[in-house]
């Protein structure tokens, strides 16, 4: 087991150096100075010389590359070039949007997701397995941002339940902060739950397929008993990897979502900081996102590990 | 079950792509042309699905957006076919070598990074286009071929005619192109068909945010941004090019569903 981990914690590491070093290279290779683009068309030669030194941008790439990273590792995350702020805080004040909005969106589309594939596989061939499935094609389909588009059309503008758009702020308590991301968190979570239902579904009718579900029957346990006290089990460990790699979609998908309901979040700070040439804020939230997703992946790596010995030789 | 949704979708991804392809030769109304005088009508009968902000015809627009969403997607599936295909079976070929190692991890990486991600980092290092809107797609398409190629490349090299034929005295190379791909592009077939409809869906996305086509070229996601601000009092002008992505997606996927269950015995007999 120890071995396993530490394999995996060294591929880990690897994938974030690796992934560190292609966003620096990506960004580097940018058109522009940022000085010159803080400073306007105008600026004086002195002047410019001087914001660059302060912003770290006469030195080499290796160096700067250095910095970043290793100010990351401790928190520091420099200075946005256009709000002259540390990118820490501004991060970690987007965050306090767009985690709960990701946490939020995960939570429902689980509990719609397993209650819908449960029953689909329960009563497969039926109706309801029929409804369940239907529904969940169209729910692949739709684009969400196009679904948020129809949510506020009619909860926020017909039937004036929740407001169109902007964040109410954790400081207006947390009713009203959750209730602003509510329709977000809809939109998000439609498509996930969609495939998550239908993951759900067909892992659970291949484990009630297997031989000791049988054996379960042969006991004399109902099928819904043996349903739950073991195909169930059997069939979480796939439905946990996609909610693992459902992480990653939400972090992305929560960019364009953002900007359907004017969300102060991660997603908005990024398309600012790229109209901006705030190419420092571009670069941490970024490596940020891909961290978070890296971490995530790795800890249901381990979890696998830990539930089923079988997977540790499989690295 | 397969052969209804087989059907299905592919009357309506055809519908699409000859819309596209029709859009070429002609469409109801120029969509270049702007008519003020006629902004945001409901539909009528002049203009089946009505005007937008600009007064132009709905109609027209979506059936000229289909093209580029579709180029858009179906380009992106190629440079992913193209470049992860040979990737999948250079690794099988080259199992447990480092050549495999190094393909494997790379696709690890191509993975952490959210779609989305490359395709905003793309666009801020090259500027918003179509053309980067396919490439920042693409790439995200590489490591899904790659890997499917891998591992259905995997399970064939152990079967006895690739034995025989590397008795035969057939190097890694020639094996893997005259008896593994073919063997393995039931499955290409099927999962290009859900990328072209990921495709779509991404392209629809990215040009929302303004990072894919750029007017005056119409898109489907650039209409939608478009008609965000009026959705309270023009709701078709939101409603069709959204129907239009979503009839799309669906139907590629029922295509796709459709395709599998014909092409895969073993799983029409599973259901």
């Amino acid at each position: 087991m120890l071995q396993f981990f530490l394999k995996r914690l060294m591929a880990l590491v690897l994938t974030l150096v690796v992934a560190s070093g292609v966003i620096f290279l990506c960004l580097e290779i940018v058109p522009g100075d940022p000085a010159l683009y803080m400073l306007g068309l105008n600026a004086q030669e002195d002047t410019l010389a001087a914001l660059r030194a302060e912003l770290g941008l006469d030195m080499g790439p290796l160096a700067r590359y250095w910095a970043w990273v290793s100010g990351m590792v401790v928190g520091d995350f420099g200075i946005s070039y256009t709000y002259r702020t540390p990118v820490a805080e501004m991060v970690a004040e987007r965050l306090k949007v767009s985690l709960p909005l990701a946490v939020y969106a995960l939570t429902l589309s689980t509990a719609i997701a397993f209650p819908a594939g449960i029953w689909a596989a329960s009563r497969r061939g039926r109706g309801a397995d029929i409804a369940v499935m239907g529904v969940t094609q169209l729910g692949v389909a739709i684009p969400n941002f196009w679904f948020a588009m129809l949510m506020v059309l009619v909860f926020a503008i017909q039937l004036r339940w929740f407001n169109a758009g902007g964040f109410a702020g954790w400081e207006a308590g947390v009713g009203p902060a959750l209730k602003s991301l509510t329709l977000p968190a809809i939109a998000l979570a439609l498509p996930q739950a969609s495939i998550l239902a239908r993951v759900m579904r067909s892992a659970l009718l291949e484990s009630l397929n297997e031989d000791y579900v049988r054996t379960a029957r042969a006991k004399g346990l109902s099928r819904g008993q043996a349903l739950w006290r073991h195909a169930l089990r059997n069939a979480l460990i796939p439905v946990l990897t996609i909610i693992g790699l459902q992480f990653a979609f939400l972090m992305a998908g929560a960019i364009i979502i953002e900007n359907v309901f004017y969300l102060p979040g991660l997603g908005r700070l990024v398309f600012q900081a790229i109209s901006a040439r705030d190419l420092i804020v571009v670069e941490s939230v970024v490596m940020l996102l891909v961290f978070a997703v890296v971490v995530v992946n790795f800890l249901v790596d381990i979890a696998y590990a830990l539930v089923d010995p079988r997977l540790r030789g499989q690295v | 079950m397969s052969l209804r949704n087989l059907i299905i979708g592919g009357t309506l991804s055809g519908v699409f792509l000859l819309a596209a392809l029709l859009s070429f030769l002609w469409v109801p109304q120029d969509v270049t042309q702007l008519d003020i005088a006629n902004k945001i009508r409901p539909p009528s009968a002049g203009h089946w699905l009505g005007t937008d902000h600009y007064g132009r015809d709905i109609l027209s627009m979506i059936m000229v957006g289909a093209r580029t969403s579709i180029a858009v997607a179906l380009v992106a599936v190629g440079i992913g076919m193209g470049l992860g295909v040979p990737l999948g079976l250079a690794a099988a070929a080259r199992h447990g070598g480092w050549l495999d190692e190094a393909i494997m991890r790379g696709n690890d990486l191509v993975f952490a990074f959210p779609s989305l991600l490359i395709a905003i980092m793309i666009t801020a290092i090259f500027g918003a286009s179509a053309v980067n809107a396919i490439i920042a797609i693409g790439i995200f398409n590489i490591p899904v071929f790659a890997r499917l190629t891998r591992s259905g490349a995997l399970s064939l090299w152990r079967r006895d005619f690739i034995l025989a034929a590397q008795v035969a005295g057939k190097g890694a190379v020639r094996i893997s192109v005259e008896h593994i791909l073919p063997n393995v592009t039931n499955l290409l077939i099927v999962q290009g068909t859900i990328q072209f409809s990921l495709g779509i869906l991404a392209e629809a996305g990215l040009s929302y945010v303004g990072l894919g086509a750029q007017p005056p070229t119409p898109s489907w996601g650039r209409m939608l941004a478009d008609s965000q601000t009026m959705v309270s009092f023009a709701p078709h002008m939101a409603l069709f090019p959204g129907m239009a992505i979503l009839l799309t997606v669906l139907g590629l996927n029922l295509l796709g569903d459709g395709l599998r269950d014909m092409l895969d015995p073993r799983l029409r007999r599973l259901r």
